[in-house]
């Protein structure tokens, strides 16, 4: 699905400005810091802000053209939108709510609407059909939430930072759901958040925004091994993403072995099967670098890889070195270390070097992509 | 003593004052809801000064207002000479004034409680009603109405003890017309002022009692019902 979208939107202290065309396919995150317009951008896709100038086409239709005076309005467009804090009608139970959205799909979208049955199911909606909306957890509530807008029909789908107000358990158990939808509903998703861990797990495509511009756009490893990606992020959240397979599992020591082009990864038991291809998230802060591997230390996961820069803080106390995995050239890590141990090290770009990686590091392990 | 007084009691009043209170709050819920919604969800500079008059009657004293819709409604006046082309009925002295001068007077006592539960229903649901692709008028009946469900309980049931009360505008533009214009307060004021104290106590009595009971069942239909409403 194509989606053009120019757009100029001035408020008190803060002007959102952009001109993109996006190719939209499975889930295309928009990160930004707070502030940097990316749920204004949403809004005004939706149709819930009035740009001062706009022009919105999604796959030729068009949406806004305010230089031809064409507005749609939000009940008009065609798009879904959940919302961070869920919005579901408190006057109306769970099924109540889905059957508001049931009853008003849009036919004119090519597909037919998706069956009651089919959302209740993809969501495990079942047990909670008959409960009161006030009742329900922060996940629950964005479940229905997420049911509630496909039974409308849409022809994108559009999250803004609908697990912000979760818990670290409830996130990981959302997160699934959500990276389901494009194939199960054959919709596009644009997905607002300010959290690197989530789009490293969701996203297909990354959109950065800062000040209400785009620094960066692409294919997900590429954004966010970018400055753009780190200033959204900030040093202490910087890191890479790792492609790697699911191996074996070791039973005895609850520890799952991984495939990383040749080298090997273990890290605490993962539910996944042999040959699942997953993605890890490695901060930068938590590798270390030696000059050669390392037998007697409790870091166990060592990979043998090359230095490719080495991109010293003027003032501070840290430098970053990109690294480049042997036998993987495509696979980056990052290493945060300090420039005096550049210096004792004599770390220069193009150096062979082991990357030592405390295996508390990966903390977030969902099979979150299953096609690689 | 009041036991040598007339006793009989001509429930005339009582009728008509019920008729009038569920007259004027009916039509008032109609008028109402859109300034009320018009209120909670305009940007407008203006908005104080509609907000000033709409709560004027709160302080007005009922004679001032009185005396000003006499002056309106007079055959003479514009208003009246248009009323009494249309419909061949004056506005003074007659069950159609005294509709119209209540609804002016309660008109604080829908509208307030009316506009609090719309701003307390806010933009969000109405925003996710039309991404879900219900019209504004669709999503103000399925949404923004059952939502506002209190306020429209707290907006009628105060509209209407309210006019039940009315003295003052309607001795002014109503007079004292038996089946017409003389509601029962001012059944209560003529039965004092002919020392007919034990009639003036059953009604008055009745009236306490009535406005008591419908309060009542306000606050523990609120109570029962807190956030399900409709």
């Amino acid at each position: 699905m194509r989606l053009e979208v120019a757009l100029a939107l001035r408020r008190t202290g803060f002007t959102l400005e952009l001109e993109e065309a996006l190719e939209l396919a499975g889930i295309t995150a928009v990160m930004g810091a707070s502030g940097s317009g990316k749920s204004t951008l949403l809004r005004a896709l939706a149709g819930l802000e009035t740009p001062d100038r706009a022009r919105i086409a999604l796959d030729g239709t068009v949406l806004a053209d305010s230089a031809a005076g064409v507005i749609l309005p939000p009940h008009r467009r065609g798009i879904g939108y959940v919302f961070q804090d869920a919005r579901l009608f408190t006057h109306r139970r769970v099924l109540g709510n889905l059957r508001f959205a049931q009853s008003r799909a849009r036919p004119a979208n090519g597909a037919p609407a998706p069956a009651l049955d089919e959302v209740i199911a993809a969501l495990d909606l079942a047990p909670l059909l008959d409960r009161h909306t006030d009742g329900l957890s922060g996940g629950e509530r964005q479940r229905v939430a997420i049911a509630r807008a496909l039974l409308a029909n849409p022809r994108l789908l559009l999250l803004d930072e609908p697990l912000s107000a979760l818990d670290l358990k409830r996130k990981a158990e959302l997160l699934p759901y959500i990276r389901a939808l494009p194939a199960r509903f054959r919709i596009p998703l644009i997905y607002v958040s300010h959290a690197v861990e989530e789009v490293a797990q969701l996203a297909d495509a990354v959109l950065i925004l800062a000040h209400g511009r785009v620094t960066a756009r692409g294919e997900v490893h590429a954004v966010l091994e970018s400055p753009a990606a780190e200033a959204v992020s900030g040093h202490f959240e910087a890191g890479a993403l790792l492609r790697v397979q699911v191996l074996r599992h070791i039973t005895d020591f609850a520890l799952t072995e991984f495939d990383l082009a040749g080298q090997r990864l273990t890290l605490p038991h993962i539910d996944a099967a042999a040959g699942t291809p997953v993605r890890l998230r490695v901060r930068a802060r938590d590798v270390a670098i030696a000059l050669h591997d390392v037998p007697d230390t409790s870091i166990r996961n060592q990979l043998e890889a090359r230095v490719l820069t080495i991109d010293a803080e003027p003032a501070g106390a840290y430098a970053e070195v990109l690294l480049e995995l042997a036998g993987a050239p495509t696979q980056r890590l990052r290493a945060r270390i300090t420039r005096e141990s550049v210096d004792r090290l004599h770390l220069q770009p193009g150096q062979p070097v082991c990357a030592l990686i405390k295996a508390v590091s990966f903390d977030r392990r969902e099979p979150g992509d299953e096609r690689g | 003593m009041i036991g040598t007084q007339d006793m009989t009691i001509d429930l005339g009043p009582v009728w008509l004052t019920l008729r009038l209170a569920g007259v004027a709050v009916t039509l008032l819920l109609v008028v109402g809801t859109p300034l009320a919604w018009w209120l909670a969800h305009t940007r407008t500079r203006l908005k104080p000064l509609i907000e000033a008059v709409t709560a004027l009657p709160l302080v007005l004293p009922p004679t001032v207002l009185g005396f000003y819709l006499l002056v309106l409604f007079a055959p003479g006046a514009p208003l009246g000479a248009a009323w009494l082309g249309l419909t061949g009925e004056t506005l003074t002295f007659s069950f159609s004034g005294l509709v119209l001068a209540s609804m002016l007077y309660s008109l604080p006592f829908v509208v307030q409680p009316l506009q609090a539960a719309f701003e307390a229903v806010g933009r969000g649901p109405l925003e996710a009603a039309a991404v879900l692709g219900a019209r504004p008028l669709d999503a103000f009946f399925t949404v923004a109405s059952p939502l506002a469900a209190r306020g429209y309980l707290t907006a009628a049931v105060l509209g209407f003890a309210h006019t039940l009360g009315e003295f003052g505008v309607v001795l002014m533009v109503g007079g004292n017309i038996p089946g017409r214009t003389r509601v029962v307060s001012i059944a209560i004021y003529e039965q004092v002022e002919t020392l007919n104290f034990a009639a003036a106590h059953v009604l008055a009595g009745g009236l306490l009692a009535f406005s008591f009971a419908v309060l009542v069942l306000v606050y523990s239909l609120n109570r029962r019902f807190p956030v399900h409403a409709a």
